[in-house]
């Protein structure tokens, strides 16, 4: 029973929290971008325009949602909830801390922890899918048609690139369990490196861009490319329902910053010091550290780099990602094997 | 011109068609009903094919089953829409309109795209949703009320438009205005060329999804229109370039505004080379898109950045030079491939040769009047209206009649940033236009876009929409 009241109450948290970082995160992400361009971005609803956020959601909750006349209402009104749905369950499984011991009981700061975790993870992010191609084809428009045709074959294709990107870190750490994954990082290199898997350069960098396709980010926005395709998918969603799928791409943004901190930058380990109650604090604070990092990136990317082209996109992923991704499991298991059992000839 | 080297290689694409029989069958359901187009025609010897040609069912594309060589003739398709592949399925192709409302068509152009998946199979502009009238009106405006309207044709270079109708008007008068007020008009053109790429050099970065790029070339325009706004009062539609000379003459303190111009648009023009210059992402989706050759420049009229991207070093400055703009040393700069990315470059080129201008103008500026010391033209100054009987007589008469123009026809062409801008003018002798038409660089570039367009893909139509940099305000007038 407390294990059920447990699992309820980390629910609850992890689904705060969630929220919570999305109202932060578009506004920090307004605020970057308009500083980078010269702006002011929104500044007058709360201190330096943090509640704008709240302010945009409690304008769409009462907006009214329309539906087109030709849509096909059942899966017009899924997929808002579809693309929400694994946004959500994905962030289940990231370890945002050490566990943490309180009253002789330990508790991981994770909803829970799959053996598959890995696994788990490509496979909900990749229901997401599903969310973008119904709603662009529910809508009876011919714009969200052409974002949702995109979306397939774009999330399709980097969802290949991305898997592939893990199978080395798989290898290398041994398991499929994110908080595993995580232990794994936790010591140093010769040398007083932290012993991340960031040393798997290759891996990182290709998930890092898959990761910015696969959550449709600049400059692999094209599915709502909005100087070519008006709004994309959904173009035709207002009110709430458009609401969830703003929602799902800014939880989604999060959480690939989570996992590239988890996969790579070794999750929430850093230096570890002071009285108990801070050192207890410090991990979840590198880990939010790290992961904010990569959000910023996103950032930055985003308020830079022009947008590519829907045949150089399938290109670069089928053509470069793809057999670079091959190349460096070949060599990431030969080079594993050799510090296992020494060279073939020694 | 003789010495044009002629740069139309092999024959122009028009194919030669005779025109059908007799009149064609009007479309289904409009037999027995009036409609304006026949009442336009109405006892002329225009066959009836021609007057539907406009209506509103023409502006559908035709289906395959009706000649397209009828389908040619009515304007609803042109050579380019031949597809040489064979035909798919009808229900293979969508037709879908781009714009008006759409969110990157500057302004409220039309595009009517038939699609295989993402790929333009055919594409038609459709314009005149900002058609207000404004040659029309050009002939109920007396000519010193005639630059108000001009200058809001193209309300990205709203000088070229008062310098055009200036120049044509005073062909006609006859009136050769002084060196100062020439300056000043160089001056003012010149940095109006530079606002003007700044905003294209904006929306084309925007276009192709480089968001900081509009903020920034935003920057530096605000930097020009304040010193547009310090000399002439308004940021846009000045009409500070008169019949007879300019409105009034520069501020105290040009030097230094214009110093300061020429000392910080640089560093902004240094900015965006390093932006977008050698961007991975940007050159592929520039690189050999949206190109025209030379003989397609010929065919369809195009002038400006445009055709000398295509390689073609045509520049009116140099060819038929006005306002003393010979006087000063610049290059036309020219590409070679015809593609939004030479079009990038020369653009970006023009605006370093358009700043050279301005420094000389700056250096050179001759004293002297800023307008023709006639009083049949320009209104008296203030001082004299209160001595002089004639003065006053000479004001009261400038702007309530307003000056009176010998009868005969003019043309004037000027550089517009877009373009050849050319201004036709007929006076019967009053002091209205009998008639003015407008030859606009945007309405070429809009109905070249099916060349440029047909079997590329939807992110290269805005791309290539964009390098065309139209003012549907000048396409429609």
């Amino acid at each position: 029973m407390t294990g059920v009241l447990l699992a309820a109450v980390k629910v609850a948290v992890a689904f705060g929290f969630l929220m919570g970082t999305v109202i932060v995160l578009v506004w920090a992400e307004r605020r970057i971008v308009a500083f980078m361009q010269n702006r002011h971005g929104p500044n007058r609803a709360g201190p330096a325009g943090i509640l704008q956020t709240a302010a945009d959601g409690l304008k769409l909750f009462f907006k009214e949602s329309m539906t087109p006349r030709k849509a096909e209402f059942a899966l017009y009104i899924a997929a808002p909830v579809l693309a929400v749905v694994p946004a959500l369950l994905v962030f289940a499984v990231i370890p945002v801390g050490a566990p943490i011991t309180i009253g002789g009981v330990t508790y991981t700061l994770q909803v829970t922890d799959l053996d598959v975790g890995v696994l788990y993870v490509l496979a909900v992010s990749s229901l997401g899918v599903y969310a973008v191609t119904l709603a662009g084809w529910s809508s009876g428009s011919k714009y969200p048609l052409l974002g949702s045709v995109r979306a397939a074959a774009q999330m399709i294709s980097y969802e290949a690139a991305l898997g592939l990107a893990l199978v080395p870190v798989i290898m290398f750490t041994g398991t499929t369990s994110l908080a595993e994954i995580v232990e794994a990082q936790g010591g140093t290199f010769g040398g007083g490196l932290p012993a991340w898997n960031l040393v798997l350069v290759p891996s990182f960098v290709i998930f890092l861009i898959a990761g910015f396709a696969e959550t449709n980010r600049a400059p692999f926005d094209l599915v709502e490319a909005e100087q070519e395709i008006v709004g994309g998918y959904h173009t035709e969603y207002s009110g709430m329902r458009f609401a969830f799928f703003f929602l799902a791409e800014y939880i989604n943004v999060f959480n690939m910053a989570a996992l590239t901190t988890v996969f790579f930058l070794g999750g929430w380990h850093g230096p570890r010091f002071g009285p108990p109650a801070v050192e207890m604090a410090l991990p979840v604070v590198w880990f939010l550290a790290k992961t904010w990092a990569i959000v910023f990136l996103f950032i930055w990317v985003r308020a830079t780099l022009p947008r590519v082209r829907y045949d150089q996109l399938m290109a670069f992923g089928w053509k470069r990602l793809i057999p670079v991704s091959l190349v460096w499991i070949f060599l990431s298991m030969v080079a594993i094997g050799v510090r296992r059992f020494g060279l073939p000839w020694a | 011109m003789s010495d044009t080297p002629d740069y139309v290689e092999g024959d122009l694409v028009a194919p030669t068609l005779e025109r059908p029989e007799g009149p064609a069958e009007p479309p289904d359901g409009a037999e027995g009903t009036r409609r304006l187009h026949e009442l336009w025609v109405a006892g002329t010897e225009e066959p009836r094919w021609l007057a539907a040609a406009t209506d509103e069912g023409a502006q559908e594309i035709l289906p395959a089953d009706v000649d397209p060589e009828v389908a040619y003739e009515a304007g609803a398709a042109v050579v380019d829409d031949y597809v040489a592949e064979p035909e798919p399925a009808p229900d293979e192709r969508q037709i879908i309109n781009l714009g008006p409302q759409h969110p990157s068509t500057h302004g409220v152009l039309r595009l009517q795209l038939e699609l295989e998946g993402e790929t333009i199979r055919r594409v038609k502009p459709i314009i005149g949703y900002l058609h207000t009238g404004m040659e029309k009106t050009a002939e109920t405006l007396t000519y010193l009320q005639g630059g108000t309207n001009v200058t809001r044709m193209d309300y990205l270079s709203p000088f070229h438009n008062e310098l055009c109708f200036s120049l044509v008007t005073e062909q006609l008068l006859g009136v050769e205005v002084p060196p100062r007020a020439q300056a000043i008009r160089v001056l003012m053109t010149e940095l109006n060329r530079v606002a003007s790429h700044l905003i294209w050099v904006a929306t084309q970065g925007m276009d192709v999804g480089a968001l900081s790029m509009m903020l920034y070339g935003w920057r530096e325009r605000e930097r020009i229109l304040a010193f547009f706004e310090k000399v002439t009062g308004l940021r846009m539609n000045h009409n500070y370039i008169r019949p007879g000379g300019v409105a009034a003459d520069l501020p105290d303190g040009w030097e230094e505004d214009v110093e300061e111009l020429l000392e910080r648009l640089p560093e902004g023009i240094a900015e965006y080379h390093e932006l977008l210059d050698e961007n991975p992402i940007f050159l592929d989706r520039t690189v050999g898109v949206g190109v025209i050759t030379p003989a397609e420049c010929h065919a369809y009229g195009i002038t400006g950045p445009i055709a000398r991207a295509s390689g073609i070093a045509w520049d009116l400055r140099k060819a038929f030079p006005y306002s003393g703009i010979d006087r000063y040393d610049f290059d036309v700069p020219t590409g070679r491939h015809g593609d939004v990315y030479d079009r990038y470059l020369v653009r970006m080129a023009e605006m370093d040769e358009s700043l050279k201008i301005v420094r000389q103008v700056l250096e050179t500026m001759p004293a002297g009047d800023y307008r023709v010391d006639d009083a049949k033209v320009t209104p008296p100054p203030r001082k004299r209206i209160d001595e002089s009987m004639e003065a006053l007589i000479h004001h009261f008469k400038l702007f309530t009649e307003g000056f009176k123009v010998p009868p005969g026809e003019a043309y004037q062409a000027v550089e517009s940033p877009r373009g050849e801008l050319g201004m036709y003018l007929v006076s019967h002798g009053g002091s209205k236009p009998w008639r003015l038409h407008v030859r606009t660089p945007s309405f070429a570039a809009v109905q070249a876009l099916p060349v440029m367009l047909t079997d590329s893909l939807v992110a290269d139509l805005i791309a290539t929409l964009a390098s065309t940099d139209p003012v549907l305000g000048d396409v429609d007038r």
